[in-house]
């Protein structure tokens, strides 16, 4: 037992201080917080002023069209040529907006003309006003009053409710798709990522021959367990880690954002108004934030570290045996497959389960140890029944004893057997040994 | 004395090749033991019974008396053929671990280690990565890894390879030491040179099976030619010469050599008294078999079993 940990402490200790590792720590969270801050941050900063001159030939458009912060709508008149070569002297930051004729039944030829592409926000923006605008006109030219129509907004927001032995409470497909699917991928991607850890680290040890010197000292399943054990340490590590510099980094950067927009919600800027307001309402009734309080977070989380390190263990075993079995990584390649066609299958099938999470199908695939890690994650914030569950985290278990033990097998043939391509059938003859 | 390992009937199969064949060795507590045999012999095989790296499929082995336990690994040190050692690890933190894995604790790891690296002149390689090393270096450093916990029972496969004369020396001189401290060595290898010069007992292995056993004084005897060589200081007349020669009246810068053949109830003593008579003897000694030439003779003349 102590060698175990001692084992675990220099597969730990040996990867976490690693430059990669340092590199992945700081870089993960950059590109989380990356990802979701720079769009945000792109739509607020201070965006260079455009002067749009419009030329109006219906009349019907150029006084409703609203300047704001980064566009300035400037009526102008005379004809198409003078306003083209005017623009052409003009300096930067500078457009026409030409508007054929229209009685407003018909759509007029718009055309913008500008130094360089404009962005496509502002080209959506002008087409609303002026959908909008023609709406109008055409309501009116039918007879219907637009603040009529204004007033007329039905909203419907369809409330599902869990009912069972707890009694009645408020559920949310849309929070429960976000939440499975968030962790049934972060699954995935655990175990692609420290299960190859684990191979190459079997592999090294191997072709090293630093291995026969390990197991003149400890027993094969010894080493073996202890190098899964250390590196799902440093999986966590470096999760928990990600977590907390994300959320660090997320929060202080938003502080420091909000404050130079005037603490305006960057989510008014950016877009269009009219989107973001409905947005700003969805979200103030029963945005998916309310949502998500919604899903039992606790008991998600509980699920989500089982899953996770079953599902790694799993997987891990058999990356380990793969490694112990060749020589180089282009052997590996033949033995990957049946290893990773079960994860690909399962995230792939993932879509099809969320939408109809109590078929069959997802009942199968989250018993199956292969593919319920991340099925059953997927399953879970959609509240399955808990014999199915309990099923699924039994068979898990069964899955990872069973895996660890045939590749212990595998394993301590392997590490000792070099120079040889090995087939299936051969590993079949180890599992004998 | 209790040996200090004793093979009973060992038997090892990788599927339905038999790597070991009833093999019963006695290793003498505090000898210095050699393991002969050719390429493929199972000499390997053997050795990764006794480290416990693989289990035997018949048979027992007996550790100074009692049958091997896992806890026998921390009075064991292995040096295999194919050095390993972790490329990217330091030198210094590397041997720690070793150590601490045959169940040593870390102070005590780190005392002894410092004390190598003093002895063996190594010290400011303590925090060089492996893959900074020569191969003659991470030689050194495995050396020192396979007997820094002080087993007593050492196992050295091929352990010069990799080194320059000096420190071959080096080497052969820290194992002689670690000798005389107690521990009983067991060499693997194919150097005769060695052999003949370090090794008290041999074993050879031939095609799995035990083939020679016994100190290396009885095997020697039991290949004695009955060969001797005399030099003498003018040529021998053997028209007129009892004795049959094999060789006769090679000239050498200083002396004629001749050498003949005894056989059963000859005695050197006579053949002696007979070449005095015919020319003065400058020296007489009896050709002793190399071990290379025991080898050579052993390993051919098995029949193939194949």
């Amino acid at each position: 037992m102590n060698k175990i940990l001692l084992i675990i402490e220099r597969e730990f200790l040996s990867r976490v201080k690693k430059k990669s590792f340092l590199i992945m720590t700081v870089l993960g969270p950059i590109l989380f917080a990356g990802i979701t801050i720079i769009p945000t941050w792109l739509a607020m900063r201070d965006a260079t002023q455009t002067t749009v001159s419009v030329l109006d030939k219906s009349g019907l458009f150029a006084k409703r069209l609203k300047s704001n912060k980064e566009t300035i709508f400037v009526s102008i008149d005379g004809s198409e040529e003078k306003a083209k070569q005017s623009l052409m002297k003009a300096g930067e930051h500078q457009m026409l907006l030409v508007i054929g004729e229209t009685n407003g039944n018909t759509t007029p030829d718009i055309r913008i003309f500008s130094e360089s592409n404009p962005s496509l926000d502002l080209v959506h923006s002008i087409e609303g006003q002026i959908n909008s605008e023609l709406k109008n006109v055409q309501l009116k030219s039918s007879g219907i009053d637009p603040a009529l129509v204004e007033k007329i907004k039905p909203d419907v927001d369809i409330k599902t409710t869990v009912l069972n032995d707890e009694g009645e409470k408020e559920g949310s497909s849309a929070a429960a798709t976000i939440v499975g699917f968030g962790a049934g991928f972060l699954i995935y991607i655990f175990i692609f990522l420290y299960g190859s850890q684990v191979m190459t680290g079997v592999m090294e040890e191997k072709t090293n021959r630093v291995v026969e010197v390990i197991i003149s000292s400890v027993r094969p399943f010894e080493l073996m367990l202890g190098k899964i054990v250390g590196v799902a340490m440093v999986g966590l590590a470096q999760f928990l880690l990600w977590m907390i510099l994300s959320y660090g980094i997320t929060t202080v950067a938003g502080a420091v954002m909000m404050k130079q927009s005037d603490s305006k919600p960057a989510i008014e800027i950016s877009g269009n108004p009219e989107a973001s307001k409905e947005m700003k309402k969805k979200m103030g009734k029963s945005g998916i934030l309310k949502e998500l309080q919604n899903v039992n977070l606790v008991s998600v989380v509980m699920y989500f570290m089982f899953y996770f390190l079953g599902g790694y263990l799993l997987y891990s075993a058999m990356f380990a045996a793969v490694g112990a079995a060749v020589d180089n990584q282009q052997d590996a390649q033949q033995f990957m497959l049946p290893i990773t066609i079960p994860i690909i299958g399962a995230i792939v099938m993932a879509q099809f389960i969320i939408k109809d999470p109590n078929s069959n199908l997802a009942f199968w695939m989250s018993v199956i140890p292969f593919t319920s890690p991340i099925i059953m994650m997927i399953r879970i914030p959609f509240e399955p029944p808990f014999w199915q569950i309990l099923l699924s985290m039994v068979s898990l278990i069964l899955g990872f004893l069973g895996t660890t033990w045939m590749a212990g097998k595998i394993y301590r043939v392997g590490i000792l057997m070099y120079g040889k391509k090995v087939s299936y059938k051969e590993l079949w003859k180890w599992m004998r040994y | 004395m209790t040996p200090i390992i004793q093979t009973q009937n060992l038997v090892k199969r990788y599927g339905t090749y038999t790597a070991l064949d009833q093999v019963s060795v006695s290793i003498p507590k505090g000898s210095i033991f050699g393991l002969l045999g050719p390429n493929g012999a199972g000499k390997t095989s053997l050795i990764r019974i006794i480290t416990q790296i693989t289990a035997p499929d018949e048979g027992t082995v007996l550790f100074d008396g009692k049958p091997l336990a896992p806890a026998d690994v921390a009075r064991i040190g292995y040096l295999p053929e194919e050095r390993g050692l972790y490329k990217k690890a330091k030198v210094g933190e590397q041997l720690l671990y070793f150590a601490q894995l045959k169940g040593m604790s870390k102070a005590e790891a780190l005392e002894k280690t410092k004390k190598w690296f003093i002895r063996l002149d190594i010290k400011d390689w303590w925090n060089k990565n492996v893959e900074e090393l020569s191969k003659g270096m991470a030689q050194k450093v495995q050396f020192v890894a396979t007997v820094l916990h002080e087993p007593s029972f050492i196992i050295l496969d091929e352990p010069f390879s990799g080194f320059d004369p000096v420190n071959s020396d080096v080497i052969r001189d820290e194992i002689l030491r670690l000798h005389d401290q107690g521990s009983t060595i067991l060499f693997s290898t194919h150097r005769m040179d060695t052999v003949e010069e370090l090794c008290s007992h041999v074993v050879l292995i031939d095609k799995a099976r035990k083939v020679l056993d016994g100190s290396t004084k009885d095997i020697r005897n039991q290949f004695k030619s009955h060969r001797y060589s005399v030099e003498t200081k003018e040529p021998i007349n053997f028209s007129n010469f009892p004795w049959q020669p094999e060789t006769m009246n090679v000239e050498k810068e200083e002396f004629y050599a001749s050498s003949f053949k005894l056989v059963d109830g000859q005695s050197p003593n006579e053949l002696v008294a007979d070449v005095i008579q015919h020319a003065e003897i400058l020296g007489f000694r009896e050709e002793m078999p190399s071990f290379h030439d025991i080898f050579v003779q052993v390993v051919s003349r098995e029949p193939e079993t194949v």
